[in-house]
């Protein structure tokens, strides 16, 4: 063992497999153990479009000083696809640790002086130990889980038991994937001497006590339960699928009633218009609905969002953001849709939108959509990514949501009997230009009115009247600026008397939050303001009104984030600077401070 | 409908004692003429003669003249003009959160037949319960007379020019996507669509009507196969129909072995008088054979071409409770504190 300073639970270690052979169980067994070894670790699975064969990397990043973004390159490289390996090791960092299936690569290629090699024969490993074909693929992932067990010092009993947990209903399946990981354990302790600085060690075990780990997606899902959600239609589109399907099952698990009765309906529709218009439909006849898609399915629903927002119909969106434009990369992550939705829709049209960060706030601001979207009558985008959505987060203890619901301005039947008429499209000078209304069903003379998504005035009736359709139009537009009354605040971090302020949304938190300290470390202090919600908050203005230059954040080409704030916040745009970059991979930490410090010119 | 037996409690009350008056809508904005007025006048008779309260009734709609016909009907139940194809999806959210709603849906040939064919048959496969109407004129009314997709090859437009692309008949695609309930009517025949209009106000699912409605002023000339002239020269009946409801003591016209009883879940009965051929309507093959037939010769097939009583709604199959899903709060629909706790246990 050389006699260079040990390097522990900081370091990146990056798994280059093959799509669909089974190794995301192995990497998320890893994953799992490191968490519950109470070490800050965070996992990005990039992943192809594809179901079989397409090369696939999972890198897992521990840290210190618990950052979570993604660093670009790794400490260790595990090599166990052939079609990649040597496009993989040339690019593998300078005095990095590679890993590499000995029986399927060529020892030659492994060239370089500066790396340490550890070669392994994985495939025959696999093919001694195990008979069946299908189990020879899938257990050479557990085999090299066992190398780095070994070789990192990854604790073995936790491992273990983390394999126990996830398979504890397929008894054989622990005992073969147990098996699977001490071949590797023993053939490293029997074949491997030492060579890298990388460790793995327990850490206090509280620091994850209070700790889950979990997708965005599930969060998400999650949210939409305890927020009530009683009405989903949706279409399979990737990231966002895994959404709708978690929904479907906690409401198999919590939504069921004693005798039998599903007090939930879930359609998977023909396409994304079908699953907007039968969350509008719910939604108008009272029930909390909401669908989930990206990009693509956004741009299909762009006609019913408009008819949502004219006719004033709750409902709630989730867009898990994929690469666009068109098909685009569909398995990775940018946040390139909120200019089409800070404006979907043809006509004037403008819509709420919440940007969660983590996990935590997928729950939280998922259940406070069906509030906000029943008090506004209007559609409420959740604006996740992929990143977020699809990738495990080690994400603190969800809090239970002890407020009612929320159910906005509906008159009932005893409401209308104490009243003279009802105006579905009125609303007074102190209702913030939200007007009242009634579920279809109601048994009441006054109920019923006309939905239409054609001109109408205050009574619901068809009109082209030009005042009428400018009246209502501008009670809409005051809806949409006094909206943020009911939005969540924005969170400012650092130092109030800061000059240099950094605005992001969503998930750019973590890569922000670690450029900070490494600009901070540099001497430059800075200040950070993060919206969840869109109509943006006066609190914004101020900010920038603070800032001698405001650098804002955008994982896209275009600046999106930059252009919703310079046409929202007049006059902000000559402090604003914009850091716009976008190649699918989550935000880098170190390009971001570079970046700003050019930016900024500081 | 003859129901001699049941007592009238006034002359012009029904059973719930409303006026014919209270399901009457909005003065028609429709050509003068128009067959879709008909139709609408069809269905608030349906709901009157029925005694179904217009409270329970929600009237969905998608763009185009039939589109428009819900205001004109029904005026004390809530409606919803959607966007033009979208009304099936629309109803169908409406009639999962409340399966107390009777849903009516009122869509042209345009909307249905074109933009909105894929909904139309998928809210088919999901056995939605509503009563989906197409008033069916051939023809792109509102934007002054272009072809629709259910106007014959070879028909002619209000130019005179012929149509080069074949027709759809959407009866035929109907029983092949689903539908458990498919009939046709016309506009100018209102005791038959009255009778098929109070059948699938009963029926339990998705309950289709495809109405050739004439278009008077883009689709009511020589050339046209859809004109009053052409309906009424062409019209090949399957049966006379009457409709009987649930506990109303039959008193119909037809003579003993003439005819055919087609029950609905609830009890009532579609009456079904043979005419010159014995029609089984729950025969999937012979409904499309004679559809394809009558569609072969250009004739126009009215009646109840295909019932499947053996349908289970959308709401039902999914299970869904009586109630409307609104009315749950917090209490039933949040899961506990502990079974939070049992989550995140699971996620550790």
């Amino acid at each position: 063992m050389s006699q260079k300073q040990k390097i522990i639970n900081n370091f990146s270690v990056r798994i280059a497999t093959a799509n669909g052979t089974g190794s995301q169980s192995a990497n998320n067994t890893l994953f799992k153990a490191l968490f519950r070894m109470g070490v800050c670790a965070s996992a990005k699975n990039l992943f192809p479009s594809n179901i079989k064969g397409l090369p696939t990397w999972y890198q897992i990043r521990t840290s210190q000083k618990g950052y979570t973004a993604m660093n670009r390159g790794a400490e260790v490289n595990v090599l166990v696809n052939k079609d990649t390996y040597k496009k993989d090791y040339e690019e593998s960092k300078e005095n990095s640790v590679v890993i590499y299936d000995s029986n399927i690569m060529s020892e030659s290629d492994f060239h370089r002086d500066d790396i340490t090699h550890y070669p392994l024969p994985l495939t025959k490993l696999a093919s001694t130990h195990f008979e069946k074909p299908r189990l020879r693929v899938l257990l050479k992932n557990i085999i090299y889980l066992g190398a780095i067990c070994e070789l990192f010092k990854l604790d073995q009993e936790v491992t273990e038991q983390v394999i126990k947990d996830s398979f504890s209903h397929k008894p054989k399946v622990v005992e073969s994937n147990l098996s699977a990981l001490r071949i590797g354990v023993d053939y490293v302790k029997q074949n491997i001497i030492k060579k890298d600085p990388y460790y793995y060690e327990k850490e206090n075990d509280s620091k994850n006590k209070n700790k889950i780990v979990i997708e965005g997606n599930a969060a998400c899902a999650l949210g939409s339960v305890y927020g009530g959600c009683t009405v989903v239609g949706w279409y399979p589109i990737t990231p966002s699928s895994s959404l709708a399907e978690s929904f479907i099952s906690y409401c198999e698990k919590y939504r069921v009633s004693q005798d039998g009765e599903h007090r939930y309906a879930i359609v998977q529709a023909e396409d994304e218009m079908a699953s907007l218009g039968i969350v509008v439909g719910a939604g108008w006849a009272g029930a909390r609905a909401m669908t989930a898609t990206s990009g693509p399915g956004i741009a299909l629903m762009t006609e019913i969002t408009g008819l949502a927002y004219y006719a004033e119909v709750p409902v709630v969106i989730f867009d898990v953001q994929r690469v666009g434009p068109s098909t685009g990369l569909p398995t990775r992550t940018q946040q390139s849709d909120l200019t089409m939705i800070a404006n979907l829709g043809h006509g004037d049209t403008k819509q709420i939108m919440l940007f969660p960060k983590c996990p935590k706030e997928c729950f939280e601001l998922s259940a406070q959509a069906f509030d906000i979207a029943e008090e506004l009558q209007t559609p409420v985008f959740v604006i996740s990514d992929l990143d977020l959505g699809m990738n495990q987060w080690p994400s603190d203890d969800f809090d239970y949501p002890l407020h009612p619901y929320n159910r906005g301005k509906v008159l009932r039947k005893e409401d209308l009997a104490e009243m003279d008429t009802f105006r579905r499209y009125f609303s007074g000078d102190e209702s913030h230009g939200i007007p009242s209304r009634t579920l279809p069903g109601t048994d009441h003379p006054l109920a019923s009115y006309f939905t239409r998504g054609s001109g109408h005035d205050e009574d619901a009736r068809y009109t082209e009247d030009p005042d009428a359709y400018r009246r209502n139009m501008m009670r809409l537009l005051k809806k949409f600026q006094e909206a943020y009354r009911v939005l969540p605040k924005p969170v400012i971090e650092g130092n109030k008397k800061a000059k240099i302020g950094i605005i992001g949304v969503g998930s750019t938190y973590d890569a922000i939050r670690e450029a900070r300290d490494y600009l901070s470390e540099a001497g430059i202090k800075t200040k950070y303001l993060r919206p969840k919600s869109f109509p943006f908050h006066p609190e914004v203005k101020e900010f920038i009104d603070s800032c001698d230059k405001v650098l804002v954040v955008d994982l896209n080409r275009d600046a999106q984030l930059k252009e919703l704030i310079q046409v929202n916040i007049p006059n902000s745009e000559p402090k604003l600077r914009s850091f716009a970059y976008s190649d699918g991979m989550p935000l880098s930490a170190l390009y971001l401070t570079r970046k700003a410090k050019e930016l900024l010119n500081v | 409908m003859s129901n001699t037996a049941q007592p009238v409690k006034t002359e012009e009350t029904n059973r719930i004692g409303l006026t014919k008056k209270d399901y009457k809508g909005l003065p028609s904005t429709m050509c003068p003429g128009c067959g879709h007025n008909s139709i609408s006048e069809g269905i608030l008779t349906a709901f009157y003669e029925l005694g179904v309260s217009p409270y329970q009734v929600a009237k969905m709609s998608g763009i185009g003249c039939s589109s428009k016909t819900p205001a004109y009907f029904l005026h004390s139940s809530h409606g919803f003009n959607a966007v033009h194809g979208r009304m099936p999806s629309v109803a169908t959210g409406a009639a999962l959160a409340n399966r107390n709603l009777i849903v009516l849906g009122v869509s042209g040939d345009g909307d249905s037949a074109s933009i909105g064919i894929g909904q139309m048959i998928h809210s088919m496969r999901r056995n939605t319960k509503m009563i989906y109407i197409v008033e069916n004129n051939g023809t792109y009314g509102l934007t002054k007379g272009q072809f629709s997709a259910t106007a014959d090859v070879g028909s002619t437009d209000h130019y005179g020019l012929p149509n080069d692309q074949s027709a759809l008949d959407l009866p035929m695609l109907a029983i092949i996507s689903g539908c458990k309930f498919v009939a046709r009517g016309f506009s100018g025949d209102r005791k038959q669509m009255l009778a098929l209009l109070k059948a699938a106000i009963h029926h339990d699912g998705l309950a289709f009507l495809d109405i050739m409605s004439p278009c008077v002023t883009f689709n009511d000339h020589p050339g046209s196969t859809k004109s009053y002239e052409y309906v009424k020269a062409h019209d090949e009946k399957l049966h006379e129909i009457d409709f009987i409801e649930e506990k109303t003591e039959i008193n119909v016209e037809f003579e003993e072995g003439t005819y055919r009883d087609v029950s609905l879940h609830d009890g009532s009965i579609m009456r079904l008088k043979k005419l010159d051929r014995d029609y089984d309507p729950s025969s999937k093959l012979q409904a499309l054979g004679v559809l394809q037939e009558a569609f072969d010769k250009k004739e126009v097939v009215t009646g109840l071409i295909y019932y499947d009583k053996n349908s289970v709604d959308q709401a039902e199959a999914l299970k869904l409770p009586q109630v409307p899903l609104h009315e749950y709060g917090a209490k039933e629909l949040r899961p506990s504190k502990e079974a939070l706790t049992e989550f995140l246990k699971s996620f550790k």
